[in-house]
């Protein structure tokens, strides 16, 4: 088993907030992250595999790519998570948040390939989404 | 499964001597580590913490709280200070490895008491080059 890993930076705004909160409720309960604000996030996705015998690719790369433009750019690249998507309507787009709805995107994308995605929105801080159970 | 990491960093001084051994054996073991006067590093630290997502917050653990317990219970206490003269390594050389068995012993038990959240290991990047990890057995 082999496994690869492409990365993908992309930009969107955001804020923290939940609808039937007041404007006042949510900033006391995410405190900045209530304002839109932005990030430069970067993903990398990790598949896992083994080498086609004529070709020695797990996937090519090519196609990977023209995935994560459709999949990842498409839908997030300089948009605003809460406005343009429809996936932080109940809960706001944390970076956990965020992650898990990317692995749930690229595992119907990519099903039994994925292995995992670290999704970074900054040098400091990232999080990790792995399929179960982990395998080598 | 699902992992949040997080990236503190702090610059410290050490001296890697023993006590337990000889002038030649300090410098056979640890080379110019041992230089008496000390040197130091400007310490990354990689917090990585697991569970299940709050659904009301949609975090594993609040980020200020990480940071806060992070800071009081390590950054705080290592930050710009001579780590020999630290109670954590008072019967321990404070080597790049004992530094991270210390910062897992602190703060496992401290995450655990305080979120939902557990730490699930911690990564000491000491230079470029070499890095420590302690974590639960997987």
């Amino acid at each position: 088993m082999i496994r690869l890993t492409r990365a993908i930076d992309f930009s969107a705004s955001l804020r923290y907030g939940r609808a039937e909160l007041s404007e006042a409720q949510n900033r006391a309960l995410f405190g900045r992250a209530a304002s839109q604000h932005g990030h430069n996030y970067r993903l990398e996705v990790t598949l896992r595999g083994e080498p086609d015998p004529v070709t020695g690719m797990v996937v090519d790369l090519k196609d990977l790519k023209a995935l994560l433009e459709r999949e990842i750019a498409g839908r997030f690249d300089h948009r605003d998570l809460n406005r343009d998507t429809p996936y932080f309507e109940k809960s706001p787009p944390t970076p956990e948040n965020f992650a898990r709805v990317i692995f749930e995107l690229l595992r119907a994308a990519l099903g039994e390939l994925l292995h995992g995605v670290r999704l970074r929105q900054d040098e400091d801080l990232w999080v990790d989404v792995v399929a179960e159970p982990a395998r080598l | 499964m699902i992992e949040l990491t997080r990236r503190y960093r702090f610059p410290a001084a050490h001296v890697l001597r023993s006590p337990a051994l000889s002038d030649a054996e300090n410098q056979l073991a640890y080379g110019k580590c041992a230089n008496p006067a000390g040197h130091g590093h400007d310490y990354g630290l990689e917090v990585t913490v697991g569970g299940r997502l709050d659904e009301r917050s949609g975090a594993l653990i609040p980020l200020e709280r990480l940071d806060a317990l992070v800071r009081e219970l390590v950054v705080d206490r290592l930050s710009h200070r001579l780590l020999n003269e630290d109670s954590w390594f008072a019967a321990a050389v404070p080597t790049a490895e004992n530094i991270t068995l210390a910062v897992w012993r602190a703060l496992g038990p401290a995450v655990a008491a305080e979120s939902r959240a557990h730490l699930v290991r911690v990564r000491l990047v000491e230079t470029r080059r070499n890095s420590f990890e302690c974590g639960e057995a997987s």
